[in-house]
């Protein structure tokens, strides 16, 4: 067993430090405050590559691979989680069902654009009133003269509005149930799609978050990925490839929650000293960078086994679980680390705690995740 | 248009220490970089080459691990790298690294424009650039801060002094040494990193591929007798007057007159 990196990977984790450092954190308490889309920095993301990190590059992608891409994620949340989410919705979510169930005309059209970084990608799976039972969809597709016809709602869609191309799940066949489930691929500007206003979030407030509307919106017959019915496993499969996503931007704001808070430690002083000279903080900086590191195993685990074609659903789903967890346990440690001021927005630990919430709740709750985990486990 | 960049794999940190014994730079264990100004060069290059069609082709002589920093120059868009490494070389100051990087430039063929830093980090003499031209008989210009032009025969550079530029015409081929001025290094891009470690090679040259006489190169081609390393201290501070305006202009009057200024 080897756990260094290889040189590769070395030179992209300096990269994306860098990136994050030079491009993204100086305007992530601007962004955080104002809601404003941080299109320059994905712009700049775009021209390198980052866009297409895990895809070929005859698929205009970097031609990197999935570990790459995760480490990406985390840096850039490290310094702002919002920007972060933009890009795993994107790859994850958006570009990646297209570029595994697609058809060459599909990838062509559709994800080639999207991992060259010209087009952004969403999707669209949640309903008002299917959540976590995401097979109680309640959109419906019909085929009318080779066309699909959509009717119905979505809610709660990152990159809603901003994105070009989005991955909407909906019921072609109510009788058959997870099986009547058939996933489209839809585009910005098709008549009778629409967006509700932006959703205002507690955290990662930069990214967008808007309904869909779908007024009897007609697509070609051509635009369904895979077959009809397959939605559903569609669905699941891109789920368990996006959590290592959110799983590793969770690992970011963690890290992020070490680092403010090892720099606070050694500079506040009361009683004549550094307050990390108490053991009491001594004890949770301590936790807090044994479970981060716990947490990066499991994520770049995840990550790998993904890479090299083994079964990663369970591994995804206990990455998601501890990495989430770890950033919301210690995002509120390390307020409590820096006492009165962390509670001000002026330091970024307030912010850490915030956008650390999301993470336990999409691309399936922690509570998912332990069903996930536990059927595997218990079959 | 053929250029060259020379680079050098620096320790990350300006706290460079010396083996008091030998004189040498104690490199191990520090985490390495491209000298900064090393990449100025290379982003210059890159500039100039890309409407041209233009070839870049990256030098540096160090130990295995430069290796790293020239896969970088590759990410950032470098068209070839070559690796100068060899035991050989060890030792070697700025003469004889000078002498061995033009003896790699003369086996690599024509060049219109050859790139350095102004100065390493580490090293921090400036000698190498101005030696190397020197070594292939071309003018050089150093503290180059902007590129006024550039065509088949001449380039035309700002040359930062002290306290202005000049502006300086050369005839090509030529050598310049570039300050962070000049431009701002490009990110390597995330798939120019793959083309680096997968899909481009780093040719390494030894001083047998190169046809560098051993008596040049090395600690034995090294004239440089290291004898003592120190930081000069630093020059006189300036005071501050402190109180109101009125206050201080009076105690400025009064050092003036002191100093005989005034
Ligand atoms: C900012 C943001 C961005 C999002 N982005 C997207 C997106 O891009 N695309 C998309 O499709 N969706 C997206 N979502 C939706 C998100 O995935 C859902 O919110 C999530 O799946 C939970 O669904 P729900 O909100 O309906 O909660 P519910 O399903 O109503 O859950 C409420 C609570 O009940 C628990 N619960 C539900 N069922 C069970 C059960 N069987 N056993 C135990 N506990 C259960 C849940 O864990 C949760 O604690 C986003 C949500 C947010 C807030
Ligand atoms: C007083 C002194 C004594 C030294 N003695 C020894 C010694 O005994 N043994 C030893 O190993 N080293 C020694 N060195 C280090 C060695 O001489 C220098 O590292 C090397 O010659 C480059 O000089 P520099 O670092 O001053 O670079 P500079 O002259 O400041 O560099 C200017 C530019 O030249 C180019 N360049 C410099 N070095 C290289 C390179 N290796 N490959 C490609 N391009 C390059 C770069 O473009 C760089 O920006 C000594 C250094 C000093 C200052």
């Amino acid at each position: 067993m080897d756990f260094t990196l290889s040189k590769k990977h070395e030179m992209f984790r300096t990269l994306f430090q860098e990136f994050a450092t030079q491009e993204v954190a100086p305007m992530a308490a601007e962004i955080d405050e104002s809601g404003e889309f941080p299109w320059v920095t994905i712009k700049k993301m775009a021209s390198l590559g980052f866009l297409g990190l895990p895809f070929p590059k005859a698929l205009g992608g970097a031609g990197a691979d999935t570990l790459a891409y995760i480490m990406a994620v985390e840096e850039i949340s490290c310094a702002c989680a919002a920007t972060g989410v933009v890009l795993s919705a994107h790859v994850s979510l958006g570009a990646h069902p297209v570029y595994q169930f697609g058809t060459p005309e599909q990838k062509a059209l559709f994800m080639v654009p999207q991992a060259k970084g010209e087009k952004l990608g969403a999707f669209a799976l949640t309903e008002p009133n299917a959540g976590t039972d995401a097979a109680g969809q309640q959109t419906i597709a019909v085929l009318e003269g080779g066309e699909y016809v959509l009717n119905g709602t979505k809610v709660f869609i990152t990159n809603g509005e901003v994105a070009d191309i989005y991955i909407v799940f909906a019921m072609t066949d109510k009788s058959k149930g997870l099986k009547g489930i058939s996933a489209f691929i839809m585009e910005k500007g098709t008549p009778g799609f629409t967006f509700g206003p932006q959703e205002n979030k507690m955290g990662i407030r930069a990214s967008s978050t808007t309904e869909l509307i779908f007024e009897d919106c007609r697509i070609p017959a051509s635009n369904i990925l895979g077959k009809e019915g397959d939605g559903f496993k569609i669905a699941m499969q891109t789920l368990d490839g996006g959590r290592i996503g959110i799983a590793a931007q969770a690992l970011g704001i963690a890290q992020a929650a070490l680092n403010e808070s090892v720099r606070y430690a050694k500079e506040r002083q009361q009683f004549g000293k550094p307050i990390g000279t108490f053991q009491a903080m001594q004890w949770m900086i301590a936790d807090m960078g044994t479970e981060i590191e716990a947490a990066r195993l499991l994520v770049y685990r995840a990550a790998w086994l993904k890479d090299m074609r083994r079964p990663f659903s369970k591994e995804a789903a206990m990455a998601k679980l501890y990495a989430s967890e770890t950033a919301m346990k210690h995002t509120v440690k390390a307020i409590q680390i820096h006492g009165g001021y962390g509670y001000m927005k002026d330091y970024k630990v307030e912010r850490l705690m915030r956008d650390a919430k999301i993470t336990e709740i999409y691309e399936g709750t922690s509570e998912v995740q332990r069903m996930v985990i536990s059927a595997s486990l218990l079959k | 248009m053929k250029i060259v960049v020379c680079i050098k794999q620096v320790p990350n940190t300006t706290e460079v220490k010396f083996d008091p014994k030998t004189g040498t730079l104690i490199r191990e264990g520090l985490p390495t970089i491209i000298n900064p100004e090393d990449k100025n060069a290379l982003e210059e290059a890159l500039a100039i080459a890309a409407p041209l069609g233009g070839q870049v082709t990256v030098i540096s002589m160090g130990p295995a691990q430069a290796d790293y920093a020239l896969r970088e120059t590759l990410a950032m868009g470098a068209h070839e790298a070559v690796l100068l490494s060899d035991r050989a070389f060890a030792g070697a100051d700025t003469w004889a690294t000078s002498y061995a990087l033009a003896k790699a430039i003369e086996k690599h063929g024509e060049f219109s424009l050859i790139f350095c830093g102004r100065q390493a980090i580490d090293g921090d003499t400036a000698q190498v650039g101005p030696e190397l031209a020197e070594h292939l008989d071309i003018p050089h210009v150093t503290y180059v801060r902007r590129i006024v032009s550039l065509d088949e025969k001449y380039v035309v550079v700002e040359r930062a002094l002290e306290d202005g530029y000049e502006v300086v015409e050369s005839t090509l081929p030529a050598l310049l040494t570039t300050l962070k001025e000049l431009n701002v290094p490009r990110y390597p891009s995330a798939s120019g990193i793959v083309t680096a470690f997968d899909e481009k090679k780093v040719a390494v040259w030894t001083a047998e591929t190169v046809g560098a006489d051993p008596a040049k190169i090395g600690l034995k081609g090294s004239p440089t007798q290291v004898k003592r390393t120190f930081t000069p201290s630093v020059k006189g501070t300036g005071k501050i007057l402190t109180g109101t305006h009125k206050e201080a202009v009076q105690q400025l009057v009064q050092e003036l007159r002191a100093k005989h200024v005034v």
